[in-house]
This record gives structure tokens, C-alpha cells and sequence, in this order.
């Protein structure tokens, strides 16, 4: 059976309306069941909605969020909760203690170990090599490897002081 | 003609092909869906006017609305594009490399889209090609980047990283076998997920499924790229392995199957779009495991794409009906066989 609106797909919608005691029958194929606004027809299950929805049963409500705005795209908080997206980089600072749940909940960690862009600042990446040596040295540790780890503890020990030079970090 | 399934392919009886994207922002605007048309024009011409500095190789430009509706669908069906660049028509664009491996996607959900996309199963070269590109805009453009984050983006789910990896697999033994729900299930517990061949909430069709990471964070791309490879190459061989012992074991069943198929998709005169993915994906199987030998079958993957509604209207140059499409998605399989037997 073919789509009553556009004529050219299989219908793939069937549903029956009561109208004035009438009934009316209608059958639509997929992308006119999605224009059409009889249908609450929600396409390819939302994970974003699914877990942004879980933001507020995992983390204690401290605050009232409902009315937080974002100064720079004008999004509010329930507003990001519904469609699952952020307006703005603004919208991560404006929302940011309700993320820290909601983004473990999606990926299961919370600090980024990827690509860093060429132009950061420098403590960007010496904070990176700490992170990456301090694994590196409790390798060596579980693995009885103890001269290499005095040299990795060394190290370390360098980029420290580095380190101190740039003042406070963000995220400790 | 599919430009970027051109070119040698590393474990093409199993792998059709490889996908990387990443996605990046800008820092003084807007993500994409926040953003007016005219805003949104204004983000293309600055990324324009810095592509023109950095990109050497040939891109070509296209903004998504110029082009016809049946022309949009076509990029989307040889999966140069994401079926999100139409839906933001008013405001999306994309720089197309000649070769059409590589795609630099404008105002999708995100500021910037690169997507990367090979034959066969080749992360290491999709990945060095993404990330070359990356690294060509990230000297000129500021990108929204958080040191806790990473790589910010429109949607919580492609933070960090902002990587998609994806291995397109034609896994017809290890379903026929009812072993493909357990695999989908252990991917999902390491943070990878199976989708079909329009990515996310399309079907699967054919057999074919796309494995890709589900999670950007906390890992390096490295991470994510070694382990994806790990696992698909796991998945290969049990692919392969099923198909060894369905040869020695239950041959004839094989040859029958595959034969059918060939008979069907060689006489038919009408042919709906499931069914004639549903025998090529036999055809593709009976080539990949040597009971078809014609070597113009490597090219199955081209033909599906071709028989996809879009193209097949922009072949025949008009807009046709269901009907219309499913008799010339018959004439365009016989004429492929056809060339084939001489």
C-alpha cells in the first residue's frame, strides 16, 4: 500500500483517528509519519534524551537548575535536558555540575587522554606527560622494575617544578 | 562510478569498508543548530576563506542546498555525506576531496565534520588521513577544546576524542548461524556498538553491519582505534572460520543458496530494494568464498549502492515511484550480470 500523503513510498504507519464520532483511517510511509503532527513520532530512539534524562536521579539536586540559562545561546537547563544538546561551549561551564554524572554515564570516565590542539598552552601538554608517566610508573612498580622506575619517579619529579611555574591546576 | 572504493583492499571477503570522522568546533560561535542560516553562512565563509591556506589537495565545494534533493540523497547513499547534512540544508556544506576519500562536512550537528573512507579494513590509513586533516585546520582555526573534556562538541556523546570509528562487515555465516545477537551484546560491554549500513537507526540489511566505538572518552584515538582493530579482526576470523567449515561441511547447501540467488537476480523484472540486497549479499558471499569466481563480483558493494532509490532516479535522470524504481532496479542487476557473462 502506498503513502495517502505523498503517493510514492509503502505505507509503513497505519492508525485510526475518531474525528466527530467518524472514524478516519490514515496510512503513511515513514517520512510523512514523521511530518505529521498527529503522531508523536519520535525517530531512532534518543540516547542523548535517555541519558540526559538521568542526570537529576543520579546527582542529588544541590541547586535549582530549571531556570539556568546560558548567558551566550540562551539555553536553559530543561531545555538541554529535552534535546540532549548543548547550544554553545558556553553551555558545558553554565552546566557543569550537573555533566560530570552525565558524561561517566555516557563513557564511562570523565578526563580526556586524546589529541590535544597545537596551539594550547604549553602546561596543557607537561600535565599530559604527567598523566602518562605516573601510568607508566605504576606499571613499572606492579612489575618489579624498580630501576626503571627511579628514573620514570625522576622525571616526574622535573616536571613537577615545571609544572608549579603555571600556577594551579583546573581539574585536581 | 564510487571513487573511493577504488583501489586495493585488505580483507575484502569480510570487509567492505572503513570510516573515520571526527568531530570539531570553533570556539566563537554557536554549535551548528543554534545557529541562524545567516550565522550559519557566516562560520562557512570564515572556515572557507582558511581551507584555501591549508588544504592542498583538490577539494570540491557544494553547498547542500544548491544541489537538487535527488543529487543531496545520492551523497548520502554512496555515504559521502550524513543524512543530518539535509536535514540542516539550510545551513550545511561540505568540501569534497577529489578521490572522495575524504569529506569535510560543515555545520552538521557540529561546526566541522572530517570523515575519511576506504575499502577493505584499513583503520591505520583512515585514521592517518583524519587526523592529518585535523591537524591542517587546527593550524589555522581555533577549536573549542576544554583541557578536562577535550574536543567539545554539540552532543555529550561525542566528547573528548570526538572520534567514530567504523568497519563496515559483511557477516552473513556468523547471523545464519544465530551467533550475531551475542557478539552485538560483548561489543556493547566494551563500549563498542553494531549499526546498519546507514549508521545510526538504520537497518541492517544484507548482512551488512557497521561496528563502531560508542564511547569518545577516556581513551586515546590510538586506544580506541588498536582495540576496535582487535576486535573486528576477531570478528573476521570467526567469520571466515564459519564459512571454512560451511564449505567443507554442507557445500551443496552453499552452492544451492548462492545459485538461487543468481538465478533470481538474473531473471527478475521487478525487485524491491530488500530483496535484492538480500541476494547480492548471497551473490558477494558466493564470490568471497570461491564458488562464484567472476572477479567483477569484488565489486558487489558498488552495485548495492547503485540500486539504492537516489541513484537509481539519477541514473535514469527523472523521479520514479516505488514501482517504477523496483523495475529498473531489475534492469540495472540484469545488465550487471549481463556485462559480466559477455
Amino acid at each position: 500500500m502506498l503513502c495517502d500523503s505523498c503517493g510514492k513510498n509503502e505505507a509503513n504507519f497505519h492508525y485510526t483517528k475518531i474525528v466527530d464520532g467518524g472514524i478516519e483511517e490514515k496510512h503513511l510511509c515513514e517520512k510523512c509519519a514523521s511530518d505529521n503532527y498527529d503522531f508523536d513520532f519520535d525517530k531512532p530512539f534518543s540516547m542523548n534524551k535517555f541519558f540526559t534524562g538521568l542526570i537529576d536521579s543520579i546527582q542529588e539536586t544541590q541547586r535549582d537548575y530549571t531556570e539556568m540559562k546560558c548567558g551566550y545561546c540562551g539555553q536553559t537547563y530543561s531545555e538541554f535536558k529535552r534535546n540532549g544538546k548543548f547550544g554553545c561551549i558556553q553551555c558545558y561551564e553554565t552546566f557543569k555540575d550537573k555533566l560530570n554524572p552525565l558524561i561517566r554515564g555516557l563513557h564511562g570516565h570523565n578526563i580526556h587522554r586524546g589529541k590535544i590542539p597545537k596551539g594550547s598552552n604549553e602546561r596543557i601538554f607537561l600535565k599530559r606527560e604527567e598523566d602518562n608517566l605516573k601510568i607508566q610508573l605504576e606499571k613499572a612498580v606492579k612489575e618489579e622494575e624498580f630501576e626503571k622506575a627511579a628514573i620514570i619517579r625522576d622525571k616526574l619529579r622535573e616536571l613537577k617544578i615545571k609544572l608549579d611555574s603555571y600556577g594551579s591546576d583546573k581539574y585536581d | 562510478m564510487i571513487k573511493w572504493l577504488d583501489g586495493a583492499a585488505i580483507d575484502q571477503d569480510v570487509v567492505v569498508s572503513t570510516r573515520i570522522r571526527v568531530a570539531r568546533n570553533l570556539s566563537k560561535y554557536k554549535f551548528p543548530l543554534f545557529m541562524d542560516p545567516k550565522e550559519a553562512d557566516g562560520l562557512t565563509n570564515d572556515i572557507l576563506d582558511t581551507m584555501k591556506d591549508v588544504l592542498k589537495d583538490n577539494y570540491r565545494f557544494i553547498r547542500t542546498r544548491d544541489l537538487p534533493s535527488m543529487d543531496q540523497e545520492v551523497f548520502v547513499e554512496k555515504h559521502l555525506i550524513s543524512p543530518n547534512m539535509i536535514e540542516h540544508m539550510d545551513k550545511s556544506s561540505f568540501l569534497l576531496r577529489d578521490d572522495e576519500k575524504a569529506t569535510i562536512m560543515i555545520n552538521e550537528e557540529d561546526h566541522l565534520r572530517i570523515q575519511t573512507l576506504f575499502s577493505g579494513f584499513n583503520l591505520e590509513e583512515g585514521w592517518r588521513l583524519c587526523s592529518l586533516i585535523d591537524d591542517l585546520l587546527d593550524e589555522k582555526l581555533d577549536y573549542a577544546y576544554d583541557e578536562k573534556w577535550g574536543y567539545l562538541t554539540s552532543c555529550p556523546t561525542n566528547v573528548g576524542t570526538g572520534l567514530r570509528a567504523s568497519v563496515m562487515l559483511h557477516l552473513p555465516c556468523i547471523s545464519m548461524t544465530g551467533n550475531i545477537n551475542t557478539i552485538i551484546e560483548a561489543l556493547r560491554k566494551i563500549g563498542l556498538t553494531a549499526r546498519g549500513l546507514y549508521g545510526e537507526g538504520s537497518e541492517v540489511t544484507a548482512y551488512l553491519y557497521q561496528i563502531s566505538n560508542q564511547t569518545t572518552l577516556g581513551e586515546s584515538e590510538e586506544e580506541i582505534i588498536d582495540k576496535l582493530n582487535k576486535v573486528v579482526h576477531q570478528i573476521i576470523n570467526r567469520e571466515r572460520s564459519i564459512r571454512n567449515y560451511l564449505k567443507k561441511e554442507k557445500n551443496l547447501e552453499m552452492e544451492d543458496r548462492i545459485y538461487r540467488s543468481y538465478g533470481i537476480i538474473s531473471n527478475s523484472r521487478i525487485l524491491s530494494s530488500k530483496e535484492a540486497m538480500e541476494h547480492l549479499s548471497n551473490i558477494r558471499l558466493g564470490w568471497a568464498m570461491g564458488i562464484l569466481n567472476h572477479e567483477n563480483f569484488k565489486d558487489i558493494m558498488e552495485l548495492m549502492i547503485d540500486i539504492q532509490p537516489a541513484n537509481i532516479q539519477k541514473n535514469f535522470g527523472k523521479d520514479m515511484n516505488i514501482k517504477e524504481r523496483d523495475i529498473a532496479r531489475a534492469k540495472i542487476i540484469r545488465e550487471f550480470i549481463l556485462d559480466l557473462e559477455g
